[in-house]
């Protein structure tokens, strides 16, 4: 016998299901007077710094249906690359931007629309600039553990080409699952969970 | 770098414990139908987590109501409450080093005690209750411990087979520290004999990790004459200490 480790495991996930909105986005769902406003739901406002993008994201299934009722999480850095977090010890982040929003897929067309601000470069941890991205976190009814990925921007062609994450994609032909395609202030991002265009989704 | 005002908490940057994926239910669990074709099916990309995973956002109390963490009350009409089975749930969430983790928003949402969720694409038979929304919310404290009050959710037929009845059961949202301690779970209740026969439960391999997800009965908190309650701790994935570490960039 030896000694115990003595850790406990992570509670098992277990799928959001198809009502997610009533616990997370309740006004959204028609239940009002709970909440003054769904948490999430407004990311920038006048003073936020930096350059004010849209994301037009779409979640689809094995048969290339958009999802409507999934639920989009985004986490990013202000437009200096700083998190407002308290794990960022480099800086204080824009006071005007906590860098967390939260969108449901619309009920009709699958689309999810964030305001947000483009987030600047953080460093990897050997110190190399990551390129600017987004975070993801995506919950639905048939999903058992929350999907984690990255957006990145097709503007940065430079950045993403040096970028350590994308890097480490063996095979070269689905990096594209991971860029979204400017069009304009807004990028559009499609999220295939199956399929020859399935995104690269992260165990990170 | 923000953190909660008056904390002396120094904050953590350490990496995350790997995820064990053997632990969750797969993405394809074909009993669960809607599983099948939303489960990615090729290889994840894993890496340690750089600071994009480890930092996360915060909640501050600014954020809640008096009623966010009553659900008999946070929907009725003044001076009434919601139908069924008065129950109190708490816990702590800690983290895989058994550690509390305070100042974490936990987000829970249910069908009323009749099986009923509020929410258009649910048309079980069973009444909508007027005085019950069905969801809710709370921070955790300083040990990381929560609790709020409800009503105990019925269980509900679900089209998935012919016959399958999801047990009782309250959904819940947790936020960690780091951004990919984010989880969603569900907490079922001790003695429900339909948690053995769901598909979704089913999805999990362990018996110990269901287990997990099952809420005792906990008399020592209950309120005499008034409810009953119900003992649920939710684990986020633990984190190395930073000691050791390669400092990231700028530190």
């Amino acid at each position: 016998m030896a000694q115990s480790l003595d850790r406990l495991k992570e509670s098992p996930s277990q799928t959001a299901g198809p009502y997610v909105h009533i616990g997370l986005t309740p006004n959204f769902c028609g239940i009002g007077g709970v909440y003054a406003t769904d948490l999430g739901a407004t990311m920038v406002n006048d003073k936020t710094k930096g350059e004010r993008i849209k994301l037009h994201i779409r979640v689809l299934d094995g048969t290339g249906t958009p999802l409507r009722d999934a639920l989009v999480e985004i986490w990013q850095a202000d437009a200096d690359g700083l998190y407002n977090s308290p794990a960022e010890l480099r800086g204080a982040a824009d006071p005007n931007f906590q860098g967390w929003g939260r969108c449901p897929t619309d009920m009709d067309t699958g689309l999810c629309t964030f305001e947000t601000v483009k987030p600047g470069r953080v460093p990897f941890r050997d110190g190399r600039p990551m390129a600017p991205h987004i975070t993801l976190w995506i919950v639905a009814r048939g999903i058992n553990l929350g999907l984690h990925t990255r957006l990145y921007f097709s503007d940065e062609e430079k950045a993403n080409a040096e970028d350590p994450i994308l890097a480490r994609i063996e095979h070269r032909v689905r990096v594209p699952t991971l860029i979204a395609e400017r069009q304009g202030d807004t990028y559009v991002f499609d999220v295939h969970l199956q399929g020859e265009k399935e995104t690269v989704f992260f165990d990170s | 770098m923000s953190s909660d005002p008056g904390s002396n908490r120094k904050p953590e940057t350490g990496a995350f414990f790997q995820r064990d994926r053997t632990w969750h239910p797969p993405a394809l669990t074909p009993g669960y139908k809607s599983s099948v074709l939303r489960s990615p099916q090729k290889a994840l990309l894993s890496f340690d987590n750089t600071l994009s995973e480890i930092s996360g956002p915060v909640f501050g109390h600014a954020i809640l109501g008096e009623l966010d963490n009553d659900l008999i009350h946070n929907f009725a009409k003044p001076g009434e409450s919601a139908i069924g089975e008065r129950i109190i749930v708490h816990g702590r969430v800690l983290d895989e080093r058994g550690v509390g983790v305070p100042g974490v928003l936990i987000e829970f949402w249910q069908a009323n005690a009749g099986g009923r969720y509020r929410h258009k694409k649910d048309g079980y038979l069973a009444p909508l209750d007027p005085n019950f929304g069905g969801c809710g919310r709370t921070i955790t404290g300083e040990d990381g411990g929560y609790t709020f009050r409800t009503v105990k959710p019925g269980p509900y037929p679900w089209p998935n087979g012919p016959n399958d009845w999801r047990p009782a059961h309250i959904h819940f949202s947790v936020f960690g520290h780091g951004f990919a301690q984010r989880l969603i779970t569900q907490m079922y209740f001790e003695g429900d004999p339909l948690i053995w026969k769901c598909p979704i439960v089913r999805g999990i391999a362990d018996k110990a990790a269901i287990e997990a997800l099952t809420a005792l009965l906990d008399t020592q908190a209950t309120i005499p004459m008034d409810a009953l309650a119900y003992k649920f701790d939710i684990v986020l994935r633990g984190r190395r200490s930073s000691l050791f570490e390669n400092r990231l960039e700028g530190n």
